[in-house]
């Protein structure tokens, strides 16, 4: 099962009303890889990603999450299906009636066979995996920074030991230092945790730094699922645009030096 | 990928140590369904025994916690596994070591602080309503100087939504309510056969007092409660502030459209209720004591002063105004989480239908001498 595929789209249409967003998109996502997906504005990347974890269904086409189908058996399976990846919201989407220790303890307490004293020690671990103070635990989300929203967000996102991880425009909103320091932080988690990644992204830094396959989003279709280096050689308007102009080969030059 | 598994016993040998051997995924998924049967075997092995982890594929860290506690948080003396196992173990370890730190329990003090808070966030409310309709005062201050600004499409919208809009649910509950009083009295003056004094009763008690106190709680739940959500909505999409950049006031621009079109409406819609209870009560008046329409309407005019009609207009205009005070001062003050936003809607309609019936009792006291028969 190991090599089978985590994600597997086949053949996704999706409509809004007389707008065609997708049309017949294959993508593959293997064990291990992180994938970044990207595209113009309105390209449908979130949607696409919407439809991967099951908040939303294509017109056309299905979606496979760990080798089985995203709708398919009872509601505890299908309930189970959704407690093995951990969805990073693009504004975090933390529970602002909840401090952070209970929001990042709150996937926890819902299974039900977790002890208070397994979760607090749980939620400790989590906090420091995303390197914030233990004095953090006792924050509202309102009195949190835009950085500190994704980190806990991020570790309320692993609470539940995920082997899949879909983050979408994990550091929009965040200076370039932050930025850089949360795409360190995602990766160092990625190695440590061998998770599998997708990310949705607008930020050449953090897709050159992060990404082992580049999914390239444009004209309804994916056009090109590559490794970065294959991805910078095609020749297409959306990638000359995308990845050759001024910031793009800054940004990739940037993260040679680093590797 | 395999099922978890323990087998813990007093080993084959020596028997110096019992021996604890874990196979298979200790992952939260796979332990989950059976948490508490491996919890319980775990710490019935306990700290003492000795523990071959070479059989686990996979550990995570619910996995490891679970071990680190029934080792009681020590490491064991007697462990076979690998560094791969022990870095996640010690990862548990190290977070452990260092505990969040947790709200202190309630004690006197806590209460005496909680009742002063209290007391204090009233005093901070009244500050706040006093300083919100001192600054509406200036709006229309400076509104009379500066015709051309007067918001007319805002107030015109509100008047829409909080008096139009209101009329079909109003005049529902107006009917029903007048049926069931005219229905109630009826019984009671027919037993004395007063049955003609069933005019008077409904007359003073639907225009003078009903028909203004059921519409304000109709409109402090429908209209009140919609004004502090949609001013709170705004406040955590920052648009009040969007607003504020751009150099327009909010209480011009979102609470002084809101004040005067309730202040408007509410008698238009006091006037509409009571029409429509009066009328339910007639109907029922018809039906149970045989009281024709003509006589009703006849009777009505001599034994209720017109001066009850002017009172219950007035009533509504003055309900009015507060309801809506009431409401864009809670709105106002939602800070941007959804708790707040909850508790302070709450608090808007609670406090809007409380102000109403305390300025209710004013107006029966000061109107005590007027318009009442006799």
């Amino acid at each position: 099962m190991s090599d089978a595929s985590i994600i597997e789209l086949r053949g996704i249409v999706t409509r809004f009303g007389s707008n065609l967003v997708h049309d017949g998109i294959d993508l593959s996502v293997a064990r291990g890889e992180v994938v970044a997906l990207v595209g113009g504005s309105g390209s449908g990347k979130t949607t696409l990603l919407r439809h991967m974890i099951g908040l939303t269904r294509p017109a056309h086409g299905e979606v496979s999450l760990f080798g089985e189908q995203l709708f398919s058996g009872s509601l505890r399976e299908q309930r189970a299906r959704r407690r093995r990846f951990g969805v990073l919201f693009q504004h975090g989407a933390l529970f602002s009636a909840l401090n952070v220790a209970e929001n990042i303890g709150f996937p926890l307490r819902e299974l039900r066979v977790v002890t208070p004293k397994e979760i607090r020690d749980l939620v400790a671990l989590k906090l420091a995996m995303v390197e914030l103070e233990p004095s953090t635990a006792l924050l509202m989300p309102a009195e949190l920074s835009g950085g500190m929203v994704k980190r806990v967000a991020l570790a309320r996102a692993l609470a539940l030991e995920p082997e899949l991880l879909l983050l979408d425009e994990p550091t929009a909103g965040l200076d370039p230092d932050r930025s850089a320091a949360f795409v360190e932080l995602v990766r160092s988690l990625q190695a440590q945790l061998g998770l599998t990644v997708v990310l949705v992204t607008h930020d050449i830094d953090t897709l050159a730094a992060l990404s082992s396959k580049v999914a390239i989003l444009a004209e309804r279709r994916i056009i090109s699922y590559a490794p970065l280096e294959e991805t910078m050689k095609l020749d297409h308007p959306f990638v000359t645009s995308f990845f050759r102009g001024e910031l793009g080969r800054r940004a990739i030059a940037r993260s040679r030096e680093k590797s | 990928m395999g099922a978890p598994t323990a087998s813990c016993g007093p080993s084959a040998g020596k028997g110096a140590r019992p021996e604890c051997r874990l196979e298979g995924d200790w992952t939260l998924r796979a332990l989950a369904p059976r948490a508490d049967e491996y919890r319980r075997l775990l710490a019935r092995a306990g700290h003492d025994a000795s523990w071959k982890l070479d059989g686990i594929t996979r550990l995570d860290s619910f996995g490891a916690t679970l071990l680190w506690h029934a080792w009681r948080e020590q490491w064991p003396q007697d462990l076979s596994a690998d560094d791969e196992l022990r870095t996640v173990i010690g990862r548990i370890e190290a977070t452990a070591a260092e505990p969040l730190p947790e709200r202190g329990s309630f004690t006197l003090a806590d209460a005496v602080v909680v009742l002063g808070a209290g007391l204090l966030g009233f005093a901070n409310h009244l500050a706040g309503f006093v300083r919100l309709a001192g600054q509406l005062c200036l709006d229309i201050a400076y509104l009379l100087h500066h015709p051309r600004d007067w918001p007319l499409r805002e107030i015109s919208a509100n008047l829409y939504k909080v008096g139009a809009k209101a009329t079909p649910v109003a005049a529902l509950v107006g009917f029903l309510i007048g049926v069931v009083l005219s229905y109630l009295s009826a019984l009671q003056l027919q037993a004395f056969g007063a049955d003609i004094y069933i005019v008077n009763i409904l007359g003073l008690g639907i225009v003078r007092e009903l028909g203004p106190v059921l519409v304000s709680v109709l409109v402090a739940g429908r209209s009140g409660s919609a004004m502090t959500a949609q001013l709170g909505v705004m406040r955590v999409t920052e648009e009040l502030d969007a607003l504020s950049a751009m150099g327009i006031s909010r209480t011009l621009r979102l609470v002084l459209p809101k004040v005067v079109a309730l202040t408007v409406a509410m008698p238009l819609l006091v006037l509409w209720t009571s029409a429509v209870a009066l009328f339910g009560g007639m109907v029922s008046a018809w039906v149970q004591l045989d009281l024709g329409f003509g006589f009703f309407l006849d009777t009505l005019p001599r034994v209720v002063p017109v001066a009850n009609l002017y009172i219950g207009i007035a009533k509504g205009a003055v309900f009015g105004l507060s309801i809506a005070l009431v409401a864009c001062h809670f709105g106002l003050r939602v800070r941007p989480n959804t708790e707040s936003l909850s508790a302070n809607t709450t608090a808007s309609v609670v406090s809007a239908i409380t102000v109403v019936i305390l300025i209710d009792a004013v107006f029966a006291i000061a109107t005590r001498s007027i318009g009442v028969p006799g």
